[in-house]
């Protein structure tokens, strides 16, 4: 032991840093600020260390070269002692990074801390929130399969409707022409050294200013800030209740980090590996891409969008997200920190947590996109077709055959692009169908050129059979009258 | 020492030591600036799109629509597969073809060719175009991409090279056998 402290002291005599970092770990810290709910911004720093650490074991295997990515994580995968374990650990690092990250940001909301004079470290977290999702999204680029591909294909449909510079902005993004070996090096230059080298600076800059201007001290209802005596009141406070940040209240931020680490272990574990999925072969198009799971809600966005709003919104939405974001502490930087006293702060949270969970929900059913294969793969009930005429039953087969079931479902099984057809009868007359299958309208494709006469007939056949038992299909009234003041005289009953 | 005016000589040398480097600073930075731009001065020079043959016209029976694939003429040695293009080819009758993208024009996902229905459909966000290639529902705000082409011998040969935007789709004239 003596040896060991010799040595330190040696090495301390000539970089003589010992003394602030022992300053450093110990600086007093507001007692009730040792909380649980303090934990997580530590624990986003843990995370990253970890991605740091597999990313470089990861780079040690995988080749950045769009022809061999897939086959190297194939052989990370399969071939490489507990390369599957690595890939996990860092897929699953990365999802788990997103969430902490996001709920650090919650958190520090929800207290208030972004308030005088911790604005610039609301400002640097805003950037690492921002670099974050970068990694997220390049790092799938990087898992480079079907879903990179056609991911990398969004992003460059969204940059190409950008006003005057699009087409350039898709060459610069993509590095050549078309999606290939370019676009994966530049990614991968982006999510190996452009990107984690801002964030290793912003970090610097975030924990340095933590360290300056103290840890938010536990916002208490009716003990708002002000720019005249914060200072003094915090200075005030730690004095009064602090307590050393080593040790006395590192070992929850100590005891979280463990247990974050534990998870994304037990998940890496558990679930695996993340992909990758089919091979990056853009003539393979039987392909259904899906992003992954923290830009499903963008994915939503993006499908439920009404045209005309689309590229508006995709432009210059996530701009001005950003600047609701850099504004915040300057527009509110003084005033009540407690959540207690802010509704607004907790409808806000509550409406972006309800509508982040309702539009990823959304898209894991993905309601707006066919199902390509109902036509063939989704019969047709069987009880829509018993006691059914011929016409009827070859209507059933024109519905199957013109891919209707893709877009419509039948006793839940199909598509949910359109409505679904179990009781459109009811809603729909003959004629109403006839024109709605001919000319199409409201979201669904004109079908006039491409059905004849009879197969419309039959078509229009089936789907007048589909009302709930004991419902009567829909009837144009005037006709209905029609009908019955011709049929009066003969008691004939026309059709 | 200081010269009449308050002038130190090492300020001096401090100034012409900052103006230097700048000027360093400046002869380099062109260069990487031309770099970091380079994919999109080729673009506007010589351009990326080139005439490529998808093979004979013989894979292209009147009145069908099929599934072609092309090797892109841009192409690096270690692109894979990912320089492999498709694309949809509709002949319409004697000398008349079309010629689409796979891409959705809403967001560039593959569209899949349904003959029965004579429907291009996306699976992403529910894209529907006509076997024209013109708009027939969903999200994508204008028809199908169509690339040039032009019938040579018993070849198609068809312009390609660069992912379609709406900007370059404006510049393109899909016409055939005039333009050839």
């Amino acid at each position: 032991m003596r040896l060991i402290a010799n040595i330190a002291d040696w090495f301390d005599r000539r970089v003589q840093l010992g003394g602030p970092i022992r300053e450093t770990l110990e600086h007093p810290v507001p007692r009730q600020a040792a909380s649980w709910f303090y934990v997580f911004g530590s624990a986003a720093l843990t995370v990253f260390v970890l991605q740091i650490v597999t990313g470089i074991l990861l780079a040690t295997v995988y080749v950045p070269a769009a022809g061999q990515a897939w086959d190297s994580l194939q052989v990370l995968n399969r071939e490489v002692t507990l390369g599957w374990f690595i890939r996990a650990l860092h897929g699953w690092g990365s999802n788990f990074m997103v969430a902490i990250v996001f709920i650090h940001m919650v958190q520090v909301f929800l207290f208030g801390a972004f308030k005088f004079p911790r604005e610039l470290t609301w400002l640097a977290g805003v950037f690492l929130l921002l670099m974050t999702l970068g990694m997220a999204f390049s790092g799938q680029v990087l898992r480079f399969d079907q879903d990179a591909y056609w991911g990398l294909g969004i992003g460059a449909a969204v940059s190409s409707r950008i006003p005057l510079v699009g087409p350039w902005l898709v060459s610069f993004l993509l590095g050549g022409p078309i999606i290939a070996g370019a676009t994966l090096s530049r990614f991968f230059a982006l999510h190996v050294f452009v990107i984690p080298g801002i964030l290793i600076a912003i970090v610097g800059l975030h924990v340095l200013l933590v360290l300056k201007l103290g840890i938010n001290e536990w916002p208490r209802p009716g003990r708002p800030v002000s720019r005249e005596t914060y200072l003094r009141e915090y200075r005030e406070l730690t004095r009064k209740e602090g307590e050393p940040f080593v040790p006395d209240a590192v070992w929850k931020d100590v005891v979280f980090s463990g247990f974050i680490l534990l998870s994304i272990a037990a998940c890496a574990l558990y679930f695996g590996p993340i992909g990758p999925g089919g091979q990056p072969n853009p003539t393979i198009i039987q392909t259904v891409p899906r992003p992954d799971f923290f830009f499903l809600w963008l994915y939503a966005v993006l499908s439920l969008l009404p045209s005309s709003l689309e590229t508006p919104a995709m432009l210059i939405g996530p701009a001005i997200a950003v600047l609701v974001l850099l504004a915040l502490p300057f527009v509110s930087g003084e005033g009540e920190k407690s959540w207690r006293r802010r509704p607004m702060a907790v409808l806000i949270v509550m409406l972006g947590v309800v509508a982040f969970g309702t539009l990823t929900d959304v898209a894991r059913d993905a309601p707006w996109s066919p199902v390509m294969d109902a036509w063939s793969g989704e019969p047709i009930p069987a009880k829509y077709l018993t006691k059914r005429t011929a016409l009827e039953r070859q209507g059933a087969l024109v519905f199957q055959a013109k891919q209707c079931h893709n877009c419509h479902a039948l006793d839940g099984k199909g598509g949910q692009r359109g409505p679904a057809l179990d009781a459109v009868a009811v809603r729909l007359t003959h004629d109403q169908l006839i024109r709605q299958v001919i000319q199409g309208g409201g979201n669904m494709p004109a079908y006039g050129k491409n059905l004849n006469p009879a197969e419309t007939n039959a078509l229009v056949g089936f789907l007048e059979t589909l009302h709930p038992a004991g419902q009567a299909p829909a009837q144009d009234a005037s006709r209905r009258h029609t009908h019955e003041t011709n049929a009066a005289p003969s008691s004939s009953t026309p059709r | 020492m200081n010269l009449p005016g308050g002038i130190s000589r090492r300020g001096v040398f401090l100034k012409l030591a900052v103006f230097f480097n700048a000027v360093v600073g400046i002869i380099l930075a062109v260069p990487i600036v031309r770099y970091i731009f380079s994919p999109m001065i080729r673009q506007r020079r010589p351009g990326y799109a080139s005439w490529i043959s998808l093979g004979s016209l013989n894979n292209f029976p009147a009145g069908e629509t099929r599934l072609a694939t092309y090797r892109n003429p841009v192409v690096n040695p270690w692109d894979g597969v990912t320089a492999d293009i498709a694309c949809w080819v509709r002949h319409v009758d004697a000398d008349n073809f079309q010629v689409f993208a796979i891409n959705c024009a809403h967001l560039w996902c593959p569209v899949r060719w349904f003959p029965q229905s004579s429907l291009f459909m996306c699976p992403c966000h529910g894209g529907v175009y006509y076997a024209d290639g013109s708009r027939a529902a969903g999200p994508p705000e204008r028809g199908l991409f169509q690339y040039s082409y032009k019938v040579e011998g018993d070849s198609l040969f068809i312009k390609a090279g660069e992912m379609p935007t709406p900007t370059l789709a404006a510049n393109i004239k899909p016409g055939g056998p005039r333009c050839a």
